[in-house]
């Protein structure tokens, strides 16, 4: 038993530790935070001279903004995959991880907002979604979910974090006062009887479930934004679970970057071990597979048929302007982590960690070729126009906001896995008392 | 008896003055009353019936007397205007027919359009198109405004209302509602729709001014624009500015329920459908389901030749080959 509770007791100082700010933590602050400033400014320009310094214009009128605000609404979805999936099924080890699953879905769902408003023409006129919206719009359905699943996101990673919370505020000794009192209040006076255990478990489980359909339903919603339009390579019927696969794997590959960063800077190699790795590497194999399935016939099909314009459209991409970028993201971002993946060695956290960084830039990337070829090919000819209006190609200003965005999330990542414990103190106690009563 | 009664009755001066004054009166007022039940009778021949057109297109007489001239005060507040602007011009159903064997790419339209809607020069409600399908298949130029679908998918995908689909046909952008989230140019599929990137070309000389939903002016920076079918002009009964400004007779605009359309340059006015039959009149992608309220008649037999400067790239080849 005196064993037990000094392993306990180890494991809280450990996971304590991370949360006192070091030099490394307040230079990489101080990086993002002047990223982000810049970054900023690029947006000031934007308010004041309009979406013209973006590349977009009448024709591609949807760019790099509305791919990165599907690139962000996909990352979003991990979390309801492992706290929700993986959780209600049992997985045992993935509680570990759920937090970071958790943080990155908050923060990516959050941030999928703000890049939608980047996109506006009239930012100003947000609220007019709300005082004139119209049901019968995708958008309208779309901002519905999304701040259902922010909401919903919001609270699984906050209630199961109530008792590390009431932890931290009597046992970080050497953090400010106000900090513990912070820490205290939002303990919402947990004391650990069977009662309030037993309403927590029963929360976190009524929250797992409700969030399945609404992820399911950001993502949909987000893909008939496409398929509600006739456009070739938007118009298919497949669309929802295409991009419902593809956010899996674009979600999955964060939470490995992130758990080999947290392991590595917070020193947890004791609690994301490469087990963890390993098991998220054959997640990933898996949802990669189906995604790569979604993608031949997505592609496949319709080039079978040729039917005119869809011809156009997928010959730009096998062998045309996009060439390039179609096959460098589908091989090396899909077919190539697939095969890799299947062998245990690539599974070990350096090589998983190379491989889901080419997995998201070529998650990021295909959604850029889903939102930008299609454009560039209506059904009309384009005619009497400049010639920057025939072809997109982002600015430096367009480019920088997008990096914003990506830059705010990280912020947002660093910031609450700095300040809360990362890895669950009171789970994985409780968790271990539970299978030695089993 | 007393002295008065003895009196003979002999008027005074005064009394017959009076009298004459009376039925000089009398007569004068006789003599009008006559003279106007005549001009009353006159004016009822049967010639001064004329016809009117009902909302329910029926053509009825009436006594030319029995009517009175329908007030026209347009609008100029804005929750008039944009009142007005939402509700149309009732029992009427616009449409507008493009003859392709006329258009010569003369281009007259664009600029008449540009300059009443203030739209700068690479900006186009109207556009005139160099079409050629395949390579057997001819070359000619297709002006191509808004469709103004009976089943428009911009409307159906617009978030906030902005984009709306008039009783009279007619699809519309309230630029003072606009977010400028540009669904609705990813869903037209006849790619009619632009969006003010930049500041909007006569942003300075229009500022001040009451905006007008039928005109889009002034327009604004970072909200949707599109051809009105000029709603401003058909109220006040006019054609619109593309179809008065071309040369070469391309253009017809008219009612549907009267099933009559006008030429904009010759000014002849034709039943509509029978146009429409004699000339095998089509819709532009109609497979899709958009239901056009714009016409085309093919171009066959063009009124003119298609000069080689003209013809695309494609038909040159061939031409030489």
């Amino acid at each position: 038993m005196d064993n037990n509770k000094n392993l306990y007791e180890n494991a809280v100082s450990d996971l304590l530790k991370p949360i006192y700010p070091n030099r490394l933590f307040k230079i990489w602050m101080a990086f993002l935070i002047v990223a982000l400033g810049v970054c900023v400014y690029a947006y000031t320009i934007q308010l004041r001279d309009g979406l013209g310094v973006t590349g977009m214009r009448d024709y591609v009128s949807w760019g790099m903004y509305i791919a990165n605000f599907v690139f962000f609404v996909a990352t979003s979805l991990v979390g309801m995959l492992i706290s929700a999936v993986l959780g209600l099924t049992g997985a045992k080890w993935s509680a570990p991880i759920a937090r970071i699953a958790e943080i990155i879905a908050l923060a990516f769902a959050a941030v999928a907002g703000l890049v939608i408003i980047v996109d506006m023409g009239r930012p100003d006129r947000l609220l007019y979604v709300f005082t004139h919206g119209r049901v019968q719009s995708p958008i309208i359905w779309d901002v519905t979910v999304v701040t259902t699943y922010v909401v919903i996101s919001a609270l699984l990673l906050y209630i199961p974090l109530i008792p590390d919370l009431k932890i931290c505020s009597e046992r970080l000794d050497k953090a400010p006062k106000f900090q513990r009192r912070i820490f205290k209040i939002l303990s919402l006076g947990w004391t650990g009887s069977d009662e309030q255990i037993s309403l927590i478990k029963k929360c976190t489980r009524v929250l797992a479930i409700l969030i399945i359909p609404v992820a399911l339903g950001i993502h949909t919603v987000t893909s008939w934004l496409f398929a509600v339009t006739v456009r070739p390579g938007w118009d298919s019927t497949i669309f929802g679970p295409y991009f419902v696969t593809g956010a899996f794997v674009s979600g999955c590959s964060a939470v490995i970057i992130a758990m080999y960063f947290f392991r590595k800077n917070y020193k947890l190699k004791d609690y994301i071990t490469d087990m963890h790795f390993d098991k998220m590497g054959k997640l990933l194999v898996l949802l990669s597979l189906v995604y790569l399935y979604f993608n031949i016939n997505e592609f496949l099909v319709p080039w079978y048929k040729l039917k005119k314009f869809d011809a156009v459209h997928l010959q730009e991409m096998f062998y045309g302007r996009y060439a390039i970028l179609f096959w460098g993201t589908q091989l090396l971002g899909l077919i190539l982590p697939i095969i890799l993946l299947l062998f245990r060695k690539m599974r070990r956290p350096s090589p998983a960690l190379v491989i889901s960084l080419f997995v998201i830039a070529g998650a990021w990337l295909k959604r850029y070729l889903i939102v930008v070829p299609t454009m560039e090919h209506p059904f009309l000819p384009i005619q009497n126009v400049p010639e920057n209006f025939k072809f997109y190609s982002p600015t430096l200003i367009e480019t920088t906001i997008t990096a914003g965005t990506i830059i705010l999330t990280l912020l947002i990542i660093t910031i609450l896995s700095k300040f809360l414990p990362i890895i669950p103190i009171w789970e994985t106690k409780h968790n271990q008392n539970e299978s030695k009563e089993d | 008896m007393s002295e008065k009664e003895d009196k003979p009755k002999k008027k005074t001066r005064r009394e017959f003055l009076q009298q004459i004054g009376i039925v000089g009166a009398g007569t004068i007022l006789a003599g009008s009353a006559i003279y106007a039940g005549f001009s009353y009778q006159n004016k009822k021949k049967p010639g001064d019936r004329i016809k009117v057109l009902t909302a329910e297109n029926e053509l009825i007489e009436v006594d030319k007397n029995d009517t009175t001239k329908a007030k026209k005060v347009l609008a100029t507040d804005l929750t008039e205007l944009q009142k007005e602007g939402r509700e149309g011009i009732p029992g009427k159903r616009w449409v507008y027919v493009v003859d392709l064997s006329k258009c010569r790419n003369a281009r007259k339209c664009m600029s008449a359009c540009n300059e009443a809607h203030h739209l700068r020069p690479e900006q186009h409600h109207i556009n005139t198109l160099l079409m050629k399908e395949s390579k057997n298949t001819p070359a000619y130029y297709m002006p191509k405004p808004c469709m103004h679908c009976d089943n428009p998918p911009c409307v159906a995908v617009c978030p906030v209302d902005a984009t709306y689909k008039r009783p009279d046909g007619i699809v519309l952008i309230d630029n003072e509602r606009c977010i400028g989230c540009r669904f609705c140019i990813a869903a037209c599929p006849y790619s009619a729709r632009i969006l003010n990137w930049i500041k909007p070309e006569k942003e300075e000389e229009d500022k001040g001014k009451t905006y007008n939903v039928e005109l889009n002016i002034p327009q604004r920076l970072g909200t949707v624009s599109k051809c009105l079918f000029s709603a401003d002009r058909i109220r006040e009964g006019k054609l619109p500015y593309c179809v008065s400004a071309c040369p070469n007779g391309v253009y017809y605009f008219g009612d549907e329920n009267e099933d009559a359309v006008t030429n904009g340059t010759t000014k002849e006015t034709v039943p509509f459908r029978k146009l429409l039959e004699d000339n095998g009149g089509y819709r532009l992608m109609s497979d899709l389901g958009t239901q056009p309220r714009v016409y085309y008649l093919p171009p066959k037999n063009k009124s003119y030749p298609f000069q080689d400067k003209d013809k695309p790239e494609a038909e040159k080849d061939v031409s030489e080959g």
